[in-house]
């Protein structure tokens, strides 16, 4: 399938853009901030052939490129996507373009190197979703951390340092071993190819022993529990999600997070479906304490910021149980029926809380940008002066709280159905979200939006702009069409996701 | 049945809706309720339609979908409608209600700030409740049910700055959650069990999964069907406000009065009824859960009713009085009586509509005071209102020939005649039940209605009322766009179930909707017995139930009007039983100084003791200190530059990749 690099467009016009929006200058300020929308926009626009021109129903990697990138390693230069990384790759654009819009004039310092560091973000981020070769996606992976840690380094609160090293360890120290294992797989495909292969797919059909098998998933598993992130390597998330620019927080929650799920889908699932067997119960747990554990923790906060940090770790939870559910599926019925819902429920909740958790950040940030604080106690009575936002607000809150007719449901509704399958238990506890998620969430909305005035602060606070309206507003049209109507979007990833369970439930020790 | 007739009746009030909410400044408040009051009737006038096509026409049930909300593993989940006699009559019900609700607000809320808001809320509840009742699957159901659950909340909390409407409203939607906890695992029982989400298919798969068994704990084997049927009945808990999630709907009554009668009366708190009604195939198969459902139902009749016999407040007395029948209903349903169960819905929707609306119209003339003590003698200054709550009253206690007397009697036979596991408990506390019944709701008419007038002092103490409109001396009768509605509900409170009874209990009215296996067939037996309604009435001098009623409103007339000093003297002698009940069975006090900072503090303890001190402290402790020693160093760089060396980083990098994508 030859193509014309379309996706590598979509990798290097935000990259390029990026730099071509740093060589602007402070006194270009005005021009970096179009120039940066209209690249955004572009990318955006040039992603969504990427979702119409799809074709769901194959399990096959389309808009493929491949060149050789590094003879010596057998390294290709290979991009692609099916249809796991490519509503990733859309989410990515189109957030992207909401971010710049949301910080137009939010930033006074450094303007165009802000636009410049996120852009970049954005090229990195799609060669993240897009490597079909296991050391480019490492690239990506490990380079994409640069631009987050200046956006939170730079434009950061106040503790900034300290989250941004906090956030750069944990995440770098994670994928370290993750490089091992990409190398030891390497080595070990040089056994039936011709000089070994870093592709992915290579990856996929290697044959592997159980004791490999186990360490590669453990070390995959650090480097993606991490990023999701699971309990208990997630108290990162909290200090960077505080520290970081709203424009950060959001591409943060929304998107970086979602390369942990990505990770799974992608390489511990096919690359070690035993090990995945042997150990799902592991991430199971992990996910079940992150959707109790962390519900309850999100009760306590008293700063919005961490509140959302800590609900995106309970909703983040949802994705891993998912796409685990398979195993102990096959083992409760002796049948894969609910194997696919639980990994549909995963994708969607990663879609979804893209928006919602995006959403959510903005939310905050509209009533930072006036109060200067995260505070749920310097709030309350919001909605006496701020009517529209309170609505958006109130909206996206009760979307996070998994409301029917929002994406917020879609995802959580189809990971409790398909857990039913594996364990009345599973479900039970995956449903308190239901409550614990509404409890945290609204209990929030009442005190900082509903309630008389609370003080001059509010009393003084103004209503949306033009430009906070449009960007709220594109959010929640996107939240409810998905809530409302999520066919296509499953039909996108139909072949990929019958592929997937496929894959993860073939044992790779019969060959052996 | 034409699909677009169905889908212009869901639509309309959501379009409006739509209009009143987002363009409420531009069409105005004339505009806002033109808009919703048009279409919300003309939802009434095409459902009215549907229902005589179904049964004077004889069309076939409705079953289509719309559109396919998703396909997962297999599984497709659409959008559609379900309309049969049962979905017809709930639509004729809830738009009837709805329509009348909505012209009583233009007079309830006319000096409110938020009155398009008000109309906008109203129409998309109408809207919710259609899909909730039209729904032909799980999903569309749960999101129906959702749904109401949301408007509610936003109605309930619709005065945002009071707290106690804050508190009130995240109370009822947590508490509604807690239920929608066990309706979302019954659906996933549901799914895994039947493969489907469809009515049809998995009703018809009902008597195969009989058989099939659970392990919830090891080694325990739990009939399957009853796993299904408890989760989704606790769903009917939350929403219809049975024991003990019932204690969000006092509370509810923090709203404005219209959706106390639309919302937390009429319509959305039956959802849970139609919800079994609609689930009977499912019931049928499963006598343990039956016997919950009878239990549970029994208990919420008597007991909430007792609380309505100590509260001052009139709309709270209502309320309680709500509680207890929505206990009634249950009980029916329980008792596999389905079809009294919703008759009896719909007399109550009725006639405790228009207690409600009655007790607003009160309201307005008190100036917004709801405390009986401070009321009295109201009668004569407000006739229409009086009588027409009268007849709501009347109804509501069973008098004979009242259409609340052709359902109550009815259900207390039924219950009578269960074999059902718990049916005895049931009898005697529905029947107790019409003795409470009629003491709070005579106590309500006579002390807001009869008696010495103890408002003028309190105006007097009170100086001058804030509200603004002409304060002037004596009470009066409310605007016509107030009295009307419940001139119109007082006319079904007192005729309906004359009229109704035969076909819709005895008759083949439910015949496809809802289905009972033959030993439960109580409903089938009192057939046997039925010879008209004239019959009914005079068969009803042998029962307890009419006695109980009379004696019922006996001592409410002695203790509220012949010797006002009783009530002090009962409850001097009965404190412990009053204070029982003044504090709600303590339900309240234990949600509120147990569960909830139980919670808290847990959450508390796991991000302090969790989060911070083991993960952050202890197992991250040696890299936080080198983290904190490497931030001393980085604190000496300039920022500026550790900065613009990271840029370089990442160009150089866009550069070798390029060059060596160029080079080879």
């Amino acid at each position: 399938m030859g193509n014309f690099g379309h996706l590598s467009f979509l990798v290097w016009l935000p990259i390029l853009g990026g730099v071509a929006v740093l060589l602007l200058g402070e006194r270009r300020a005005a021009m970096g901030r179009w120039a940066a929308l209209a690249i955004a926009l572009v990318a955006f626009v040039a992603s969504v052939p990427l979702f119409c021109d799809f074709d769901g129903a194959s399990a096959a990697m389309q808009f493929v490129e491949r060149m050789p990138w590094i003879t010596a390693l057998n390294a290709d230069y290979a991009l692609g996507v099916d249809g796991i990384s490519m509503p990733l790759i859309v989410l990515t654009t189109f957030l992207t373009v909401l971010v710049v819009i949301a910080g137009w004039t939010v930033t006074e310092k450094r303007v165009t190197q802000y636009f410049a560091a996120f852009l970049i973000m954005e090229g990195l981020m799609v060669g993240v979703f897009a490597s079909l070769d296991a050391l480019l996606f490492y690239v990506f992976w490990e380079a994409m951390l640069i631009p987050m840690f200046i956006i939170i380094g730079v434009w950061g609160g106040p503790r900034r340092v300290y989250a941004t090293i906090k956030f750069f360890l944990y995440t770098f120290l994670g994928s370290v071993l993750m490089l091992v294992a990409l190398i030891y797989m390497f080595i070990q495909t040089q056994a039936i190819l011709p000089g070994g292969s870093y592709s992915i797919a290579a990856f996929h059909a290697l044959p592997l022993g159980m004791t490999e098998q186990v360490l590669i998933f453990l070390a995959l598993l650090l480097a993606f529990a991490v990023k999701v992130p699971m309990w208990p390597v997630h108290t990162w998330l909290p200090d960077a999600h505080v520290e970081a620019p709203t424009g950060g927080s959001v591409i943060l929650a929304a998107i970086m997070l979602k390369m942990g799920g990505y990770g799974f889908l992608r390489f511990s699932l096919p690359i070690a479906p035993d090990a995945s067997r042997e150990l799902d119960w592991l991430i199971i747990g992990l996910s079940l304490i992150a959707v109790v554990y962390i519900s309850l923790v999100a009760l306590a906060q008293q700063d919005m910021k961490k509140l959302i940090a800590y609900s995106s770790i309970a909703h983040m939870g949802f994705v891993t149980l998912g796409a685990f559910l398979a195993y102990d599926i096959q083992a409760n019925t002796g049948a894969l029926a609910g194997a696919a819902m639980g990994l549909d429920g995963a994708m969607v909740q990663m879609i979804s809380h893209g928006l919602i958790s995006g959403a959510m950040f903005l939310c905050v940030g509209v009533m930072y940008d006036r109060l200067h604080s995260r505070e749920i106690s310097a709030y309350g009575g919001v909605v006496n002066r701020m009517p529209i936002f309170a609505a958006f607000m109130v909206l996206f809150a009760l979307a996070n709280a998994g409301l029917p007719g929002t994406s917020g449901f879609v995802g959580e509704f189809l990971v409790i159905v398909a857990s039913f399958h594996a364990n009345f238990w599973y479900a039970l506890l995956a449903a308190t979200t239901l409550i614990l998620g509404a409890a945290y969430t609204l209990w929030m909305v009442k005190r900082v939006i509903f309630g008389p005035v609370a003080n001059d602060g509010v009393a003084a606070l103004k209503d949306l702009n033009g430009r906070e309206f449009l960007v709220l507003g594109v959010l929640a049209v996107s939240v409810l069409a998905l809530g409302v109507y999520p066919a296509p979007l499953l039909e996108k990833m139909h072949g990929t996701i019958e592929q997937l369970v496929h894959l993860m439930t073939l044992s790779k020790l019969g060959g052996l | 049945m034409d699909s677009s007739i169905l889908l212009t009746i869901v639509l309309l009030p959501l379009i409006a809706a739509a209009m009143a909410g987002l363009f409420g400044r531009f069409i105005g408040r004339a505009g806002a309720h033109w808009i919703t009051c048009s279409a919300v009737g003309a939802a009434f006038l095409l459902s009215c339609l549907a229902l005589k096509q179904l049964v004077v026409d004889g069309v076939p049930v409705f079953n289509e979908a719309l559109y396919t909300w998703l396909v997962s593993d297999g599984i497709r989940i659409e959008v559609g409608f379900l309309v049969d006699k049962l979905t017809a009559l709930m639509m004729v019900v809830v738009t009837f209600v709805s329509f009348c609700v909505h012209v009583y607000t233009i007079g309830y809320m006319k000096d409110d700030p938020g009155y398009q808001r008000f109309f906008s809320y109203i129409s998309l509840f109408t809207f919710s409740m259609l899909m909730l009742v039209m729904a032909n699957n799980f999903l569309q159901l749960f999101f129906g049910w959702e749904a109401v659950g949301v408007v509610s909340y936003l109605l309930i909390g619709f005065w945002y700055t009071r707290p106690s409407a804050i508190f009130a409203n995240l109370k009822a939607f947590l508490v509604n959650r807690i239920g929608d906890f066990g309706f979302i695992l019954g659906i996933a029982a549901v799914v895994y069990y039947t493969g489907s989400l469809d009515y049809g298919q998995v009703f018809s798969q009902a008597p195969v999964l009989e058989g099939r068994t659970i392990e919830v704990f090891e080694g325990v084997p739990w009939s399957a069907m009853t796993l299904i049927c408890i989760c989704l009945f606790i769903g009917a808990m939350g929403k219809s406000a049975q024991m003990p999630l019932h204690v969000w709907l006092p509370d509810s009554m923090e709203g404005p009065t219209p959706i106390s009668a639309l919302i937390h009366a009429a319509t959305m708190v039956t959802a849970g009824i139609f919800m079994l009604a609609r689930m009977s195939p499912l019931f049928e198969y499963s006598e343990t859960a039956l016997s919950m459902v009878l239990i549970v139902g029994a208990t919420t009749a008597f007991f909430t009713g007792l609380m309505g016999l100590v509260n001052n407040d009139i709309k709270r007395v209502v309320a309680y009085s709500t509680l207890s029948q929505l206990g009634y209903m249950t009980v029916a349903c329980g008792a596999s009586a389905y079809g009294i169960g919703i008759f009896h819905l719909m007399t109550h929707a009725f006639f405790k509509a228009l207690l409600f609306l009655a007790a607003g119209s009160v309201i307005i003339a008190m100036h917004h005071q709801q405390d009986m003590r401070k009321m009295g003698g109201l009668r004569k200054y407000m006739p229409i209102t009086y009588w027409t709550c009268l007849l709501g009253a009347l109804a509501l206690i069973g008098t004979p020939g009242f259409s609340g007397f052709f359902s109550k009697d009815a259900l207390i036979e039924a219950v009578h005649a269960s074999d059902t596991a718990g049916a005895t408990y049931a009898y005697y506390c529905v029947l107790l039940g019409v003795f409470v019944t009629a003491l709070y709701t005579f106590r309500m008419i006579f002390m807001t209605f009869h008696g010495p007038e103890r408002f003028a002092d309190e105006a007097a103490a009170h100086g001058h009322d804030d509200h603004g409109h002409g304060h002037g001396g004596k009470p009066h009768e409310s605007p016509w766009v107030v009295w009307l509605p419940l001139v119109l509900l007082a006319i079904p409170s007192v005729l309906i179930g004359w009229f109704t009874i035969e076909p819709v209990v005895f008759g083949e009215f439910f015949s496809t909707a809802i289905s009972v296996t033959e030993a439960h067939d109580v409903v089938g037996e009192l057939a046997h017995h039925w010879h008209g309604p004239l019959a009914f009435i005079a068969h009803a001098a042998q029962g307890w139930a009419l006695y109980l009623a009379a004696a019922g409103v006996a001592t409410a007339w002695l203790m509220y009007v012949k010797y006002p000093h009783w009530p002090a003297a009962v409850q001097a002698r009965l404190g412990w039983a009053h204070k029982l009940l003044v504090n709600k069975y303590y339900f309240d006090w234990f949600n509120e100084k147990i569960i909830a900072p139980l919670t808290r503090s847990v959450g508390w303890t796991l991000w302090k003791g969790g989060d911070q001190l083991l993960i952050d402290g202890l197992l991250v402790n040696g890299s936080a200190r080198s983290v904190g020693w490497i931030a001393g160093i980085v604190r000496h760089v300039q920022s500026g530059y550790l900065y613009h060396y990271a840029f370089a980083m990442i160009i150089g990098l866009s550069a070798l990749l390029a060059w060596l994508l160029l080079r080879s």
